[in-house]
């Protein structure tokens, strides 16, 4: 499972989301959309939007710090 | 449905709702919290240097230490789940999200305050896919672009200060005569050269094709547009206190509680900033909430519920 995070150093869901992921023992790639102008431009592609945060789980895209949504990513991915 | 009565539910999870849980756990009232999110307005909160026991401390690590202090004991937190409706009935209390229905004999409303939106054309269309509600999150994805930060207050000339330093051009688009908001930062935004300041000016509406590309704006009779690509809607907050019109509220919205957080409902409690309590402080709306949860006790143990 590769997890990805597009993520900005003020942003409070950010936090949040990295913070659950770290809880689970999951490991992800965090990437600051403020400092890389190639990532930003990659979020905005993948995701069709301009807010943060924006996680890619293996190929899924979850917009925003969505609880259930990533938990649903994260069972079927280790389910495979 | 056969759906089991709680003694009392507690709607919000920010300072108010959170306080409110701890005291509930601790009289070993029997009670559920429900809420969109923890941590409420405190999440998005800078630096807090007021909150008594910490000289400084962030608004997501307060927000942590809040969601510490309600895990130590365990509280069931239904999260996300956004209340629809409450229905009162027979000293009962009836609460609808978007996923459940819940019955109890007492209410906490503790839902407090969201971002007020502009109601324009575009608004919602763009949403996220230029505009935005959080210039502190979302404003380093708009580096290198011009952007229009609406509002004239101090979150307004905040966000205008942040941007003027990553985007060529930032219009401040104020709707009265001057800005009010600090006088130490209105002088700074006026003395920045990418900042053009737009007062007695409204916006019409937001267009573009799959991301914002020009806003719409009135000023007097003239109507011109302006070409950027980030919309700031910074013009201050709402209570979240649309879903029910059973409890009374004041001109703006804000649910009208007496010293004990009693509404006009008997058993229908309210705390925090969605509350017309004097002052909207993170400390203030811990208070509230507490007191919120000792009124409520206190109800319970007068009185006694014929249902049983």
């Amino acid at each position: 499972m590769d997890i990805k995070i597009f993520s900005t150093p003020t942003c409070p869901y950010c936090h949040q989301a990295k913070e659950y992921l770290s809880g689970k023992g999951v490991p992800y790639t965090d990437i600051d959309v403020s400092s890389d102008d190639a990532a930003r431009k990659e979020m905005v592609e993948v995701s069709g939007q301009m807010g943060v945060p924006v996680l890619v789980i293996d190929t899924q895209v979850v917009v925003g710090f969505d609880k259930n949504r990533i938990d649903s990513l994260l069972e079927t991915s280790h389910g495979k | 449905m056969a759906n089991k009565v709680y003694d009392l539910l507690i709607l919000g999870a920010g300072p108010a709702g959170i306080t409110a849980s701890v005291y509930a756990v601790r009289k070993k009232i029997d009670f559920l919290v429900i809420t969109r999110d923890i941590g409420g307005q405190t999440t998005w909160s800078g630096d807090i240097e007021n909150y008594t026991g910490y000289q400084f401390i962030t608004g997501p690590q307060l927000t942590r230490k809040f969601q510490d202090h309600m895990d130590s004991y365990g509280i069931t937190v239904k999260m996300p789940q956004a209340v629809t409706a409450i229905g009162y009935n027979d000293a009962m209390f009836t609460v609808t999200t978007d996923e459940a229905e819940y019955l109890s004999r007492t209410l906490i409303i503790a839902t407090g305050k969201q971002p007020r939106r502009l109601g324009v054309p575009g608004e919602e269309e763009f949403r996220n896919r230029g505009v935005t509600y959080c210039a502190t999150c979302d404003g380093p994805v708009f580096k290198d672009k011009p952007v229009a930060i609406i509002g004239g207050g101090n979150s307004a000339l905040d966000a205008a200060l942040q941007m003027m330093k990553i985007s060529p051009q930032v219009y401040l688009i104020n709707n009265t005569a001057t800005l009010h908001g600090d006088a130490v930062m209105i002088e700074k935004v006026e003395n920045a050269k990418n900042i053009e300041i737009r007062n007695n000016t409204r916006i019409k509406n937001i267009q573009g094709e799959k991301f914002v590309k020009k806003i719409v704006i009135g000023q007097e009779s003239r109507e011109t547009s302006l070409d950027v690509e980030g919309v700031f809607i910074e013009i201050g907050l709402t209570p979240n206190s649309g879903f029910t019109d059973i409890v009374r509220k004041n001109e703006h919205g804000e649910i009208i509680v007496d010293c004990h957080n009693q509404t006009n409902i008997q058993g229908l409690f309210a705390a925090g900033d969605v509350t017309n309590v004097p002052e909207k402080q993170i400390i203030i709306a811990a208070g509230e909430g507490a007191k919120a949860a000792l009124s409520a006790f206190r109800h319970l143990n007068l009185n006694t519920f014929e249902y049983l």
